[in-house]
């Protein structure tokens, strides 16, 4: 472990993209999961690898289908039972793919935290906002009503809830949609987890509360040390935040490497459709955005090729028959694709 | 190559671009609701004072965010339901003031398509069905006729009528299911669409197809739009003007690079401020926050200007009266409410100074 005991003033977090990665505390390593919906198997995650250390922070990047949901839900051991998981989710050096239930089930409420995207399904409408982070609290610490209480009411402050002492017995409607999902980090907080993943959590929000929820983020993890996973549709937050991105489509992996890297050097055809496929602000009044047709591809039938092949501007037969493998170039940067944009040396 | 509808629209509207095709004029609605003890009445204050124009061939962003009351804007426009003061005018006539029929007749000029397609969509109804049925609510043509402005529709939204004709609304993805509302919106040629987060439930490449939809639509068509976001980027990509709404109440308006360029309200210089952009060398330190605070309730808003809780300029005039909209820089075209507006800010290049 390093860096973890110094002491010292909390220093605002170098820019995104500088910070070099510890020993990693998240490693998943061949992730693939395999649903089932309606008697048939759905393909929702195949292949994905990244690894996140104390500090750092990892966006998953998708649109809906794309698996970065249910990759998430791997990692916390959340989906239903039929789910079929392979490969690796090591935490701490510890395999959790294969842990026995209970085991799982205690390390993901102390080490691991998710918050959600909708904070009103987080919290149950009929409770105070208090106990229900007391309650998650003494479900796996060994503490005294009393003190729960206390630390419940300092998890409120941590949040920036003003008032936390009164807003404690508030009921969630009492509540505004930033300051609800203000409540779900504070009870995701409740153990000190080292991993927090934010699963599209600021997406139902309005930008100016996006912006005072992703600032608070930024400002824990600086306090708490934690790794952060970033799992979204917004590629502005994916620059903005973090400091490597991966990004999959159709349940693969299509494009990782640090950010910087990634928005300056785009390799893979997909990453770039999506970049372009984005309004900015920086575009003149009714410019047309390229596009590319069609929709994602049917993930109850095994891809021979590239998912991408039928919607890609670059591609060719090749691309149909044979599943691109996964090219380094340059060092830290990996894309799957046999004809990939960009700067490169490629065999 | 223009299409034209088997039957013509009997009155077509203001067709010269550049005249002001649609025209709010002091909106105002409210609605009853019980406080939140439950015991005492207390009024919603969702859109008050709200004026602005479209012109033909003009497409207006109104951003806003979460009560805003933007939704509410565009409904009022369609009389549903009525504003509680004010006047809309279309080409000219005050909608609020019709009536039965006559209201009617005005209201197929003016046509919405909402955020979820689905929810607009009756599950049960064929597609060629679902297009038709404005029609046939109009009595336009014979069933032939009408039939034959269906299939022009649905080709004009990217739609093969032979394929999709037919298909159930379940039968189709997010994009296609909203190309049948917009082809739904279309079918009586409509002067003016009202796109309310039209295409803020789609995946961001859907999402373009359908951008790109709206502008060849306007092109060929000549259609003006109301286009209600509360993304910034979406609504500058469609955007002539922009208006942007805060608690009811517009704080600026104007053309869009002026808007977007060179705020001159505070909000809307931290509505920006709070979008991230997708570049890491943006040069904006990620702990930046756009806007402090909490939005008050519109159920008791505040006096004087509504943004002034938030605000990092208020002073105690912004308590006292709430400011008019006056011209910025002496533009009339830009406008903005605020006792204290944003100076002009010198050329770019000249972030928040931090460090060396």
């Amino acid at each position: 472990m390093s860096a973890a005991d110094a002491p010292g003033p909390v220093l605002a977090p170098p820019p995104a993209g500088e910070r070099s990665a510890g020993a990693p505390l998240l490693e998943v390593d061949g992730l693939r999961v395999t649903l089932v919906a309606r008697g048939r198997q759905v393909h929702a995650v195949d292949g994905l690898s990244y690894r996140v250390a104390a500090g750092q922070t990892v966006a998953i990047i998708g649109e809906s289908g794309s698996g970065k949901t249910v990759s998430s839900r791997a990692v916390m051991g959340l989906l239903p039972p039929s789910a079929r998981v392979e490969g690796h989710v090591r935490f701490a050096g510890v395999d959790l793919v294969g842990l026995p239930e209970r085991e799982l089930r205690r390390r993901r409420a102390v080490d691991l935290a998710i918050v959600l995207q909708d904070p009103a399904r987080s919290l149950d409408p009929t409770m105070r906002i208090g106990p229900q982070i007391t309650e998650a609290i003494r479900a796996h610490l060994p503490l005294s009503r009393r003190a729960a209480r206390e630390r419940a009411i300092e998890l409120l402050g941590r949040v920036r809830i003003p008032e936390p002492r009164r807003r404690y017995d508030d009921y969630p409607h009492q509540l505004s949609g930033g300051m609800r999902q203000r409540v779900v980090i504070a009870a995701a907080l409740s153990c000190n987890p080292k991993l927090l993943i934010a699963d599209e959590a600021t997406t139902a929000l309005d930008v100016t509360t996006q912006a005072q929820i992703m600032h608070l983020l930024v400002e824990l993890q600086a306090e708490l040390g934690m790794a952060l996973v970033l799992i979204s549709h917004d590629l502005g937050l994916a620059a903005t935040y973090t400091d490597e991105v991966v990004v999959m489509y159709a349940g693969r992996t299509m494009e990782h490497a640090p950010t910087r890297e990634l928005f300056h050097n785009v390799r893979s055809p997909y990453t770039k459709a999506l970049l372009g496929a984005i309004p900015r602000l920086d575009r003149p009044p009714h410019d047309r955005l390229p596009v590319v047709q069609g929709r994602p591809p049917d993930l109850t039938r095994r891809m021979q090729g590239c998912p991408f092949h039928l919607r890609c501007p670059s591609a060719a037969e090749r691309c149909a028959a044979e599943r691109p493998p996964e090219v380094v170039d340059p060092p830290g940067h990996r894309f799957a694709c046999f004809f990939p944009h960009g700067e490169g040396n490629l065999p | 190559m223009t299409v034209t509808g088997p039957a013509p629209a009997r009155s077509p509207v203001a067709t010269a671009p550049g005249e002001v095709l649609l025209a709010a004029r002091h909106l105002v609605q409210e609605f009853p609701v019980r406080d939140r003890s439950g015991l005492r009445s207390a009024v919603v204050h969702a859109v008050s004072d709200v004026s602005f124009e479209v012109r033909a061939g003009e497409t207006l962003g109104i951003v806003g965010e979460t009560g805003s009351g933007k939704s509410t804007l565009a409904r009022a426009l369609f009389q549903a339901p009525r504003p509680k003061s004010g006047e809309v005018l279309l080409a000219g006539q005050d909608l609020v003031r019709l009536r039965g029929k006559a209201l009617l007749g005005a209201r197929r000029h003016l046509q919405m398509v909402f955020q979820d397609p689905f929810g607009s969509l009756d599950p049960r109804w064929r597609v060629s069905d679902l297009v038709e049925e404005p029609l046939a609510c109009y009595r336009v043509g014979s069933k032939g006729e009408r039939r034959r402005r269906v299939a022009e529709v649905l080709e004009l939204v990217g739609l093969d009528p032979g394929v999709f004709g037919g298909r159930k609304p379940r039968q189709l993805s997010g994009g296609q299911a909203q190309r049948v509302a917009i082809a739904r919106a279309l079918a009586l040629e409509p002067a003016l669409v009202v796109c309310d987060e039209a295409v803020s439930s789609l995946d961001v490449l859907v999402q373009a197809q359908v951008l790109n939809l709206f502008e060849d639509l306007r092109e060929r068509l000549g259609l003006s739009y109301l286009f209600i976001a509360h993304d910034l980027s979406l609504v500058k990509q469609v955007s002539d003007r922009v208006a942007v709404l805060y608690l009811g109440r517009l704080c600026e308006v104007g053309p869009a690079a002026a808007v977007y360029g060179r705020p001159a309200h505070p909000y809307t210089e931290g509505l920006l401020a709070s979008i991230p952009p997708p570049d890491p060398d943006a040069g904006r330190s990620r702990t930046v926050v756009g806007v402090q605070g909490e939005p008050p309730s519109p159920i008791d808003p505040p006096s004087g200007c509504r943004f002034r809780t938030r605000c990092p300029r208020a002073e105690a005039r912004c308590a006292a009266e709430p400011p008019e909209l006056a011209a910025v820089d002496g533009d009339p075209d830009h406008q903005v409410a605020c006792h204290f507006p944003l100076p002009a800010v010198p050329p770019p290049s000249t972030p928040v100074p931090s460090g060396p």
